[in-house]
């Protein structure tokens, strides 16, 4: 896990299930509550939280399973988010706000108007990327706190 | 305002009650995009929308969302309740459409996100 100099005090795994739109959410709202614990400001814990949430529904959407890593120091949270799925084709595209590849079941849902990566970049201090086509994404988010 | 006065102004039925209908509500947002709440509210928001599944729910409690009001009468199902009561969420429900129920509460003096200021920022929240 790349981290900026400092141990990790806290570090935790999730999975998420792909097409489980029951769950959805789960993940994030567990998240939210151990940053609560941790008594982290709560300007971050929003952050953190619009963020998981954001990529916790582009897994669930998009991807058969996938593994949310959170890692706290005293200094920053690092949020990894790792998927088994289709990828995207075209990263700079999808950064846009408003484009989305959404099918209308997902846009009845209240989401797919293309503002998940977006959200997700605009509560980033840091942002990165990765995705393969027919294999999946990878998210590596920090958020100084 | 209080929710208690939102409540009245909507002429709304109480689906999850709050512990204290005197809660004060210092601003709104009517918005069907759950992406958009995520992207645009500020933390202590009353959310007013017309869709009532368990995503909405789940906004509501990432974006801290003080409590939700579904309008042009949609009644949830059994499970978004469930939800909302299990996250401690508010619910209200009128058969106002989301035009009229936002002009109302914004005649009243209920300002929206881009006007109020952001909530107290205090450890804790839900």
């Amino acid at each position: 896990m790349l981290l900026v100099g400092d141990k990790p005090c806290f570090e935790q795994s999730f999975e998420i299930t792909g097409g489980d739109f029951i769950n959805a959410g789960e993940v994030s709202s567990k998240i939210k509550k151990i940053l609560q614990e941790m008594g982290v400001a709560n300007r971050i814990i929003r952050r953190a939280a619009i963020v998981t949430y954001e990529a916790e529904m582009n897994v669930v959407w998009y991807a058969r399973k996938g593994v949310l890593t959170l890692c706290v120091t005293p200094e920053l949270l690092h949020i990894k988010v790792k998927d088994e799925g289709e990828g995207i084709a075209d990263i700079e595209l999808a950064l846009q706000e408003g484009y989305s590849t959404a099918p209308p079941e997902i846009r009845e849902l209240g989401f797919g108007a293309g503002m998940g990566l977006p959200n997700i970049k605009k509560n980033a201090d840091e942002f990165k990327i990765s995705s393969v086509v027919g294999q999946g994404t990878e998210l590596d988010i920090i958020i100084r706190r | 305002m209080k929710l208690e006065e939102v409540k009245e102004i909507l002429n709304a039925q109480v689906i999850v009650a709050p512990e204290d209908m005197q809660m004060e509500i210092k601003m709104a947002c009517g918005c069907d995009l759950m992406s958009d709440v995520l992207a645009f509210t500020k933390e202590e928001s009353l959310l007013l929308t017309g869709l009532t599944n368990l995503q909405v729910v789940r906004t509501a409690e990432i974006a801290n969302i003080k409590a939700l009001v579904f309008v042009r009468g949609k009644e949830p199902d059994r499970e978004t309740i469930a939800l909302a009561m299990e996250k401690k969420i508010p619910v209200l429900l009128t058969d106002l459409p989301m035009y009229e129920a936002c002009g109302r509460l914004y005649r009243r003096g209920l300002p929206g996100c881009s006007e109020a200021e952001e909530g107290s920022g205090a450890a804790g929240g839900r």
